[in-house]
């Protein structure tokens, strides 16, 4: 898929551009990357503008990112992007919980771009 | 009636004897993933630092206690050098963040090494101290797991502080 917008979600602006980074060196050409520190700073910028794709961390502060992904959709936010979780959290249920929240895709914290790309490229439409 | 095990355990039971394996494995795919270098078992503790930074992140649920991070602040510079491409020269907020991140994923695939904590043991989210001379105790942590690392001939520990 070419030159997508990519909305990525973590507290951490550090994992922020690890993200990016990762998901550039899995071959996505990313025309626009936003950032939002939090759930509700992403929930604002989907209410501005669309994305092809959304990347978000769950345990983040204030609104965290299952309370996000049940946001997004309630409000039909997501407009048919798929959405990613890139998390710590490991468990099956945790797993679960955010398929179930509506998440398409879910990978564990530490992650390679090879990773990135094996759980992400499926879920776009071909360029 | 069987009592029902787990591996050899009661349901629920945490194994608390790997704990040492689990942080050596996690510490070392952590840093080989997100850094590119190896952080292997070292006998020695670094040595003292005017400037030292931790991070600790909180463990609830299953098991309660805390994971700490600690290392000098060249050492943490260097750290958030490899996770980002940039060369901080001072402990700044990229430094914390990446110090944050890097003791976040460590606790995260610690316990993802255990069924019981990976599902019933939820992380906080980081917490960096930094500055010069103190130590970080933990009030109420019968079981403590120190270890240290060796990162591209620097050092550095974790601590596990717990009670099961």
């Amino acid at each position: 898929m070419a030159g997508i917008t990519v909305l990525i979600v973590d507290d951490s602006s550090v994992m922020r551009k690890i993200v990016e980074r990762a998901l550039r060196q899995a071959g996505l050409d990313l025309s626009r990357v936003v950032e939002a520190g939090s759930g509700s700073e992403g929930l604002e910028a989907l209410s501005r503008d669309r994305a092809d794709l959304i990347v978000s961390d769950i345990n983040m502060p204030s609104m965290d990112g299952l309370e996000f992904l049940r946001q997004l959709q309630s409000r039909g936010l997501a407009r048919g992007a798929p959405v990613v979780m890139i998390t710590t959290e490991s468990g099956e249920e945790h797993v679960r919980e955010a398929l179930a929240a509506g998440a398409q895709g879910y990978i564990r914290k530490p992650f390679t771009p090879d990773q990135v790309r094996d759980r992400v490229l499926p879920l776009l439409p071909p360029a | 009636m069987g009592t029902g095990t787990v591996d050899g355990r009661a349901p629920g039971k945490i194994d608390t004897t790997r704990f040492e394996e689990f942080l050596d494995r996690a510490t070392d795919e952590v840093f080989s993933t997100m850094l590119g270098s190896h952080c292997t078992p070292a006998e020695a503790a670094p040595p003292s630092d005017s400037g030292a930074i931790s991070a600790v992140i909180g463990l609830a649920g299953a098991m309660s206690g805390s994971l700490v991070l600690h290392a000098s602040s060249g050492v943490a510079c260097r750290i958030a050098a490899r996770m980002t491409g940039l060369e901080p020269e001072t402990v700044d907020a990229l430094v914390r963040d990446a110090i944050g991140e890097v003791c976040n994923m460590i606790a995260g695939a610690w316990k993802g090494f255990d069924a019981v904590l990976a599902s019933g043991c939820l992380l906080s989210t980081p917490t960096v101290v930094a500055g010069t001379s103190y130590e970080v105790f933990s009030q109420r942590a019968p079981v403590r797991i120190e270890r240290h690392y060796g990162f591209e001939e620097m050092r550095l520990t974790v601590t596990i502080f717990c009670e099961v």
